[in-house]
Parts: structure tokens; C-alpha cells; sequence
């Protein structure tokens, strides 16, 4: 079953029952293309609206990818610094936790308030990403096989050695886990973010196109931009599978005959 | 292959280290050991046998300084003092290896990368390693797996991996922590065999802690057989080293007899460690 055909063509198929299912809805009901555009029309909208909605794509793709590189510098940082201090851990984890159980549509227009649209879309997305980081790095650095820690201690190993050559590598897989966690929020906190800036009337996004194209009734622009974020999330959740496959197929069992 | 007996005997019986009335108590109350006299002689298989929680587990720790006693001293003979754990005072690298119940394989590197480990955190290049870890890993019979990841390797071969590694460092003493306890009986037979080999070509010392009476009896030149509740040293059994272990020895009536004497030592012990 992992080589056959199937596995793919059969998802593929469904994939194309359903959009011929939307079309066949649209065109025997006939219905108007501001209640629901056929996909041949959203297609025909990407293409010919295609300068604007790659934009605005490069746009939020841009805030993820910073949002998401930012996460990793701080998650990992942080879990490194809670690693190594239980105090720290203590003191700084409540905030932490605050940051993400707070829903981050209810932070959004106070981040608008204070700081300039680009920064407050970067920051709602940073804030979500950052939390799925942090919390399975800190849990990988704690998973470390304690017969090896003693090995290396036995072993004369360095502070820095043990971090290198053990802990990191220990923490990895959880690491990597959290990492394809936050992409998917980091593109989710971005949309609110520009969803919230859009209602206020400024932003590039592709949320803020679909804020834009709903205002003005626009419906099939506004699926068109849909499509594209479910695209940019694709993209991200890909890639980054990608990294963990690379960095994990020789020796995990998470990555163990997935390809 | 083995060197004539009169020559292992010259190299056996001088105490290589000393524990006095070593105890060793956890910060959970747990007293694990309590009086604790026992030697450790130059060259020897030294076996410790015990029903768990007797502290033969915690003993070997306390050698290998990977934990301190709460009471008594751990005295070394001169000039072997090993380094202690952490790095601080060394006297030359790998004085000491240990040998975990579990393989203690990192996942992410090859055999290859594992065995060079210990060589590699005290300084040694892979390329000035490279001829230590090939012989090492000849030793063990896994030429051919050097660039093998642990989880491509059987029980067996994992455990000679971890084998190999312990004796990368040509160490003076072996500290073995059930290490066998988890493999099936034919690889337990075939790697106590192979053991046995090193042990004589080496020339170092072995402390093995084991709960199998057929197993400490095979290896061994000295048991010491443990009781719990106070943990320490309840008997002991001395086997001529220069007795050849091969199968023969394994299905002969000597070998019966000597495991007849030390299962009586140790239901002897495990009735004292009850009450």
C-alpha cells in the first residue's frame, strides 16, 4: 500500500469529485456568482487579478517565514534558558502560558494600537508560534536518556559539549514537531493579524484582500485568496515536513519508512 | 588465545580499590547500601550477585563515581585513582568505562560515531581515533557495521556497540551493569563467550553486576554475592580463573557443583535480606 499508485490517486480523485460537484451546484442551480463563484471562475479571477494576490501572497508568506524564524530564536533560546534554571522556569512560564491561551484575535487591534501594521501582524503571528516552540523544546531538553547523560559525564564531557553533542540532538525530534505546529499558527496568527488591520483599513495580506474583496463584494476574488492561504499553508507545512524528513530519516522512529 | 594460568594469577590479587563500610542513602530515605566492605583485585572478574535492591547496582556507581556514599571511603590503590566524574583530575583518559544495562546508543549517530564518542569529548579527532574505534569495533565482530545506525542492529549487536565503546578507551577497570540481562539466552551464551575472550586478551579488570547465578558462575573469578536490607556483602565464592570456560565447562559437573554452591549463598542471603 505504501508504493502503490493508489495512495496518491485516490486522495486526488476526491480532491477533483468535489470541485466538479462545487461547479455542477453552481451551474444547474445557477446561481449567482456573489452567493458562490464557480471554481472555474476563481480560477479565471487568479489569473487575471494574479499581480495584486501574488503580492499580497509574498506579503504574508514574508510574516509567517519572519513570524516562524523569530519563534525558533526565542522558543529555543528560552527553553535553553529554563533547561539550565529551574528558577527561570518558574518565573517566567505563567507569561508564557498567558501569551497563548489568550486568543490572539482578542490581542490584535491592541498590537495595532501600539505598534505600525507590519509589526503588530508580525507580532500576533510571533506570539502564536512561539509558544509550540518553546514548550516541546523545553520538553526534548528534558527527555534526555539519563544512562547517556551519566556516559557523558563519565566521560568528562564539557557544559558545552554535553549541550551540543547530546542535548540538542536529544531534543530534536520535539523540536522539529513543535516547529511544524507553529507553522501552520504562524500563518494563522498573521491572517488575524492582517484580518484585524484590514478592518481598520490598512494591511497588503491576502487576509486583508479577503476583508477588501468582501467589503466590496467581490466574492470570487475573495475565494481566490482563500485558495492562495490554503496554498501558503500547504507550502509551509511542507517544507517543513521536508526539514524533519531530512534531519530525522536515518535514526527516528517518527520518520521511519514515511517516504 | 589464553595465556597460561600461572600468568593470570600473577596478574590477579593485587587490591586495585577498596570499599570501607560504604554507605549509600537517597534523599528519599531509601538506604540502599550500609557497611559495605569489598575489594576489588588487579585483573580479576569480579561478579556481584544479589536480589534486587541489594545496591549491587548502586555499588557500581559509587566505583565509577557517577554517585557519591553518604558514609564510609572508596580507597584506590595509588596511582589508579580514576578521574572522577565531571572531568576534574584526570590521570589519563578512560581509566574507567561502563557498560549500562541498556545499550546507551545515541540514535542520531552510526556505530561508528558511538564508539568514537568517549575519544571524541576528551579531545581525540575522528581521524587519530579511527584506528582505536576500527579495533574496537574488530573486537566485538562489527567491522562491517561501522556505519550502521543503532536502530538498524539487533539487541545483540547494539549491546557489543556498547561493548565496544567501553573498550575504546582501553580501560583499566570494566564496570558492567547487567549488561546481558535484556538479550535472549543463545546471544547471552554467545556474548559471555566473546567477553570471557576480551577479558583474557585485555588483561583489565571487570566488575560485573548480574542477578543470574549461571551467568556470575561462567564469567567470574570472585563472586560476591549481596543481601539487601542492610545492603552488603553477604558471601563470597572464589573460581579458579584458570579453569578454561567453553562449553565443556558449561554441561561439566564442576560448574554444576559451583552453581549449586552459590544459588545456597544466595537463597541464604535473600532469607537474611527478608526479615
Amino acid at each position: 500500500m505504501e508504493r502503490s499508485p493508489f495512495r496518491w490517486l485516490l486522495p486526488a480523485a476526491v480532491l477533483a469529485l468535489v470541485v466538479i460537484a462545487w461547479e455542477l451546484v453552481v451551474r444547474l442551480n445557477q446561481l449567482p456568482p456573489y452567493i458562490l463563484p464557480s471554481p472555474v471562475l476563481v480560477a479565471q479571477t487568479l489569473v487575471k487579478d494574479r499581480a495584486v494576490l501574488f503580492q499580497s501572497l509574498l506579503v504574508t508568506l514574508n510574516t509567517t517565514v519572519m513570524a516562524l524564524a523569530f519563534a525558533v530564536l526565542g522558543g529555543v533560546g528560552l527553553a535553553l534558558v529554563f533547561a539550565s534554571a529551574r528558577i527561570i522556569e518558574f518565573s517566567l512560564f505563567p507569561i508564557a502560558v498567558i501569551l497563548q491561551v489568550t486568543p490572539i484575535i482578542a490581542i490584535a487591534p491592541l498590537m495595532l494600537i501600539y505598534l505600525s501594521t507590519d509589526t503588530a501582524v508580525l507580532v500576533c503571528a510571533w506570539i502564536v508560534a512561539f509558544f509550540p516552540v518553546l514548550a516541546n523544546t523545553t520538553l526534548g531538553l528534558k527527555s534526555i536518556d539519563p544512562n547517556l547523560r551519566d556516559l557523558f559525564r563519565l566521560s568528562g564531557a564539557s557544559g558545552w559539549q554535553t549541550l551540543v553533542q547530546l542535548k540538542l540532538p536529544s531534543a530534536l525530534p520535539y523540536f522539529l514537531g513543535g516547529l511544524r505546529i507553529a507553522g501552520g499558527l504562524a500563518l494563522i496568527g498573521a491572517v488575524v493579524g492582517e484580518i484585524a488591520a484590514g478592518s481598520a483599513g490598512q494591511g497588503s495580506g491576502l487576509a486583508f484582500r479577503i476583508v477588501e474583496s468582501a467589503y466590496r463584494l467581490n466574492i470570487p476574488r475573495l475565494f481566490a485568496s482563500l485558495l492562495l492561504i490554503s496554498f501558503a499553508g500547504i507550502l509551509i507545512y511542507g517544507v517543513l515536513s521536508l526539514v524533519s524528513w531530512l534531519a530525522l530519516r536515518r535514526w527516528h522512529e517518527s520518520e521511519l519508512g514515511g517516504a | 588465545m589464553t595465556p597460561p594460568a600461572d600468568e593470570i594469577l600473577s596478574t590477579t590479587g593485587a587490591p586495585l580499590l577498596a570499599l570501607r563500610g560504604v554507605g549509600k542513602r537517597f534523599a528519599n530515605a531509601v538506604t540502599a547500601l550500609d557497611g559495605l566492605d569489598m575489594e576489588v583485585r588487579q585483573g580479576e572478574f569480579l561478579s556481584l550477585l544479589g536480589p534486587s535492591g541489594c545496591g549491587k547496582s548502586t555499588a557500581l556507581r559509587l566505583i565509577a563515581g557517577l554517585s557519591e556514599p553518604t558514609a564510609g571511603r572508596i580507597d584506590w590503590n595509588g596511582a589508579d585513582a580514576p578521574r572522577r566524574a565531571g572531568g576534574a583530575g584526570a590521570s589519563g583518559a578512560g581509566a574507567i568505562s561502563f557498560v549500562f544495562q541498556e545499550p546507551t546508543l545515541m540514535p542520531w549517530a552510526n556505530v561508528f560515531a558511538n564508539v568514537h564518542l568517549p575519544l571524541r569529548l576528551s579531545g581525540v579527532s575522528r581521524r587519530e581515533a579511527e584506528p582505536a574505534i576500527l579495533e574496537a569495533l574488530e573486537m566485538v565482530g562489527l567491522s562491517a557495521f561501522r556505519e550502521a545506525y543503532p536502530r538498524e542492529l539487533s539487541g545483540g549487536m547494539k549491546m557489543r556497540v556498547s561493548i565496544a565503546r567501553a573498550l575504546v578507551t582501553k580501560p583499566r577497570l570494566l564496570l558492567m551493569d547487567e549488561p546481558f540481562a535484556a538479550l535472549d539466552e543463545i546471544t547471552r551464551f554467545k556474548l559471555n563467550n566473546d567477553l570471557l575472550q576480551l577479558w583474557r586478551q585485555l588483561g583489565c579488570t571487570i566488575v560485573f553486576v548480574t542477578h543470574s547465578v549461571f551467568e556470575s558462575v561462567f564469567l567470574s573469578s570472585r563472586i560476591l554475592v549481596f543481601r539487601a536490607r542492610p545492603g552488603r556483602v553477604f558471601a563470597e565464592v572464589s573460581i579458579d580463573p584458570a579453569q578454561p570456560r567453553d562449553d565443556a565447562f558449561r554441561t561439566s559437573p564442576e560448574y554444576a557443583g559451583l552453581c549449586r554452591q552459590t544459588s545456597t549463598a544466595l537463597a541464604r542471603a535473600m532469607d537474611a535480606g527478608a526479615g
